[in-house]
């Protein structure tokens, strides 16, 4: 199953990228996590490995990530290690104005289990697909918030001098 | 299958040499003669022989992991099941998960937890459940192996512990299972307390695993304990119970070996903090004592998750 949710941000890429970048802040923002840790002692780049548990039905499914492409502040891309086959993608691209679009592209299934898996894919895809959309809305909150800190600082930095 | 057969493959099972009650034929003649005693012991025997010899090694991570997705649609649509404090169970190394029962024959409970269970930490972490000798030895089961299903046996649950993997038990087994719909809210495990010293023996903590909502799935009556003993069962089966419930498609299921159709009762499970034993209780800690509280503290939570509970089966 492949889900894809946009939103746009009003802020300049290199903001969305702290956020989307930094595992310690994923628990804040991602609807349904329930478990985001950095696995071994890399925490960003490629080759980092996180582990993720999301709750969907009645079980929390996720496991060992590990990031394959990291193009800092532009797109950073991972695949599943264990657990349920998953490949993700932060894709953002700048806009007038100081926008940002950001895009999350999601694909998970399990290989091998069938027309059960099939099905339970289907069934899971409105419970994943929400959490994913309050995921990117409470980044563009977060963001948000964070861009008009900097601003209120810069403003007050200005006036001060 | 002879009787030297019969005694090695259970022996080879993890449970020894077969206790001279259950021996069939000879040994036993003159205690029960008779054409019922002589059948009940030949289904005895051939029942025994069915029980497939322990194999850790037969548990399959890619089998369970392409069943997940089925397990997962029984549980979150039909059960709507809810597993909570999963954090609880350590990490790593082996652990004794010690659940309470319910369910009949049928235990929903089980498959919503092991579901959990494997979601949770991965289907490469070693995790093995032990279940009676009957359930084993059902037709058209084999595939629980396949899971990481052994018979209940200290032998076997000393392998599981032995291999650092995490092992679930219900000491209460088909005494718990089967207790009747107006006790569904009472832990009852019989008093038996063999838990306790194979976690002493292999130094590894309980893990308490409570459940709700599984003997709200068909109407149990009664554990049908005398009528277990009049027919033998306990001596012949391992089985204390003969239970009578009121149930789908049977209406009156006497036994029910067959299984029934579960009523979609809403099942939670809470995992409790695990209890070092060593640490809480001593260097030799008392066996009552132990189980007296642990009891104590999951039927605190049991009682808890029934208040939250507003109607049964909808939950």
């Amino acid at each position: 199953m492949r889900i894809v949710v946009c939103i746009e941000v009003s802020a300049p890429p290199e903001l969305v990228w702290e956020f989307v970048a930094d595992p310690s802040r994923y628990l804040h923002f991602m609807a349904g996590m329930t478990r985001f840790e950095v696995a071994g002692s890399q925490a960003e780049g490629v080759g980092a490995r996180y582990r993720t548990l999301m709750r969907v039905g009645s079980a929390e499914v996720g496991g060992l990530v590990e990031v394959v492409e990291w193009d800092a502040p532009w797109e950073m891309a991972w695949n599943s290690v264990t657990g349920v086959d998953q490949r993700g993608r932060w894709r953002l691209r700048e806009r007038p104005g100081g926008r940002t679009r950001v895009e999350f592209r999601f694909m998970y299934g399990i290989a091998g289990a069938g027309l059960l898996g099939w099905l339970a894919e289907k069934v899971a895809a409105p419970t994943v697909r929400g959490h994913l959309r309050r995921s990117v809305q409470q980044l563009k909150r977060q963001v948000e918030h964070e861009q008009l800190r900097h601003l209120a600082a810069e403003r007050r930095a200005r006036s001060a001098a | 299958m002879t009787d030297a057969t019969t005694a090695a493959k259970a022996s080879r099972n993890g449970h020894g040499e077969l206790p001279p009650d259950a021996r069939p034929e000879t040994s036993r003649e003159g205690a029960t003669g008779g054409p019922f005693g002589r059948l009940a012991r030949a289904v005895a025997g051939a029942v025994q022989a069915r029980i497939p010899a322990a194999d850790l090694d037969e548990r399959d991570p890619d089998y369970i992991r392409e069943r997940l997705p089925g397990i997962w649609l029984l549980s979150s649509l039909y059960f709507r099941g809810e597993v909570r404090g999963l954090g609880n169970v350590p990490e790593e190394g082996a652990v004794l998960l010690v659940g309470n029962h319910s369910g009949g024959n049928l235990t929903p409970d089980t498959g919503v937890f092991t579901l959990a269970f494997n979601a949770y930490f991965g289907v490469e972490r070693p995790f093995y459940q032990l279940a009676h000798n009957l359930v084993l030895s059902m037709p058209g089961l084999s595939f629980l192996r396949k899971f990481g299903t052994v018979a209940a046996s200290p032998e076997n649950a000393e392998q599981a512990l032995g291999s650092g993997a995490a092992l679930l038990v219900y000491p209460g087994g088909d005494y718990e299972v089967h207790r009747p719909v107006w006790e569904r809210h009472r832990v009852d495990f019989g008093g038996r307390k063999g838990f306790i010293r194979l976690a002493l023996e292999h130094d590894v903590p309980i893990v308490p695993v409570v459940a709700i909502g599984g003997q709200e799935t068909s109407l149990f009556l009664s554990r049908g304990e005398t009528l277990a003993r009049a027919l033998m069962l306990d001596k012949l089966f391992r089985l204390k119970v003969l239970p009578i419930s009121l149930g789908l498609p049977w209406v009156v299921n006497v036994g029910d070996l067959l299984g029934h159709v579960p009523l979609p009762a809403k099942i939670v499970v809470e995992v409790l903090p695990p209890i070092d034993l060593r640490e809480e209780f001593g260097a030799e800690p008392d066996l009552d004592a132990v189980y007296e509280e642990i009891i104590a503290r999951m039927q605190t939570a049991l009682d808890a998750l029934a208040a939250e509970r507003r109607l049964p089966i909808i939950g």
